[in-house]
């Protein structure tokens, strides 16, 4: 990319209202191996180049991850724009 | 009566539903991802497989297949819509459906014969068979875990939009017949109109007696009979 750029690290997290089938079972791993472990969340960190300037870019992150990234239905999201 | 049957890079059970629609007196065709054209055909199945690999989420990225613009529209029109496992999961990305389809419960790839309860016959999939009917299907999926909202659900349950719960062979739907963690243990369900279906086992594995069960039958006997009759849906 020859143009300004800028890294983006958007997090999708599962909501809590909806099962984690991996986070429950490295909880029980976890608890197994002696520690103490109450609840384990796995969750996706993306990390983006796009086109442009830190201050223009957080619609059209929100966009993608509102079209792609995460599905509204079962997660949440989270952008951090470097400056 | 022409059935589109959609292959999308990853999708490997389109030729088992061609072949159990065409034994089924059907005329089903394969349409590419990336043709946007439904005009010929009267109803779509969006079979089982991997479609684009999985990648991100389950059906995320063939949500965007150009295909399913058409599908869209072929849906809104009341049209005969049905998602097979893969199928059923990219139908929920899209919003064509309901909920969503987590991994399963003991995250383990479940690939064996289920029993499934019929729960209501008021959708394209379920016409022709009635409540309580108990069918041996096979299941074949990873992400078969249905998972929906409490005000959605009860939504479903009061306009008899589930159609199928997973149950044991008398037809007992308890949690130990639940093999995926889906939430009251259901295996398929339906849009509004009941023009949209989802099913994660799959009736065209279970079309001949030589298959062990031919119990999948009477899904696509329904379907076809929906495409046949649209107006009657």
């Amino acid at each position: 990319m020859t143009g300004p750029h800028t890294d983006v690290t958007v997090t999708v997290r599962r909501r809590p209202d909806i099962s984690d089938p991996q986070g429950a079972t490295v909880s029980r791993a976890l608890r197994d191996l002696g520690y103490e472990v109450e609840d384990v969340r796995i969750d996706k960190i993306i990390t983006l180049r796009v086109s442009g300037t830190p201050n223009d870019l957080n619609e059209q992150v929100a966009a993608m991850c509102e079209q792609l990234l995460a599905n509204p239905v079962m997660e949440d999201y989270e952008i951090r724009i470097d400056e | 009566m022409t059935t589109a049957v959609v292959v999308f890079p990853g999708t490997n059970c389109e030729h088992d539903v061609v072949y159990a629609l065409d034994s089924l007196g059907g005329d089903a065709q394969l349409v590419w991802h990336r043709d946007t054209d439904l005009s010929d055909f009267d109803s779509v199945v969006l079979p089982g497989g991997f479609a684009h690999g999985d990648y991100l989420r389950t059906g995320a990225i063939a949500r965007f297949s150009p295909i399913m613009a058409e599908v869209r529209l072929f849906a809104e029109a009341g049209k005969p819509v049905l998602g097979i496992c893969n199928g059923f999961q990219i139908l929920c990305e899209a919003g064509l459906l309901p909920g969503v389809l987590l991994q399963n419960r003991d995250l383990a790839f479940i690939c064996r014969p289920v029993s499934v309860r019929i729960e209501s016959t008021d959708s394209v999939l379920t016409r022709a068979a009635n409540v309580g009917d108990v069918l041996t299907i096979p299941l074949n999926s990873y992400e078969g875990n249905y998972t929906l909202d409490d005000s959605t659900y009860a939504r479903l349950e009061s306009d008899h939009h589930i159609l199928m719960r997973y149950a044991d062979s008398d037809g007992e739907v308890t949690p130990e017949s639940n093999p995926n963690g889906s939430v009251t243990n259901i295996a398929a369900v339906a849009n509004d109109l009941g023009n949209v279906a989802g099913i994660m086992p799959h009736p065209e594995r279970a079309t001949e007696e030589l298959l062990g069960s031919s119990d999948g039958r009477v899904l696509l006997e329904s379907f076809l009979l929906s495409a046949a009759g649209m107006a009657n849906v």
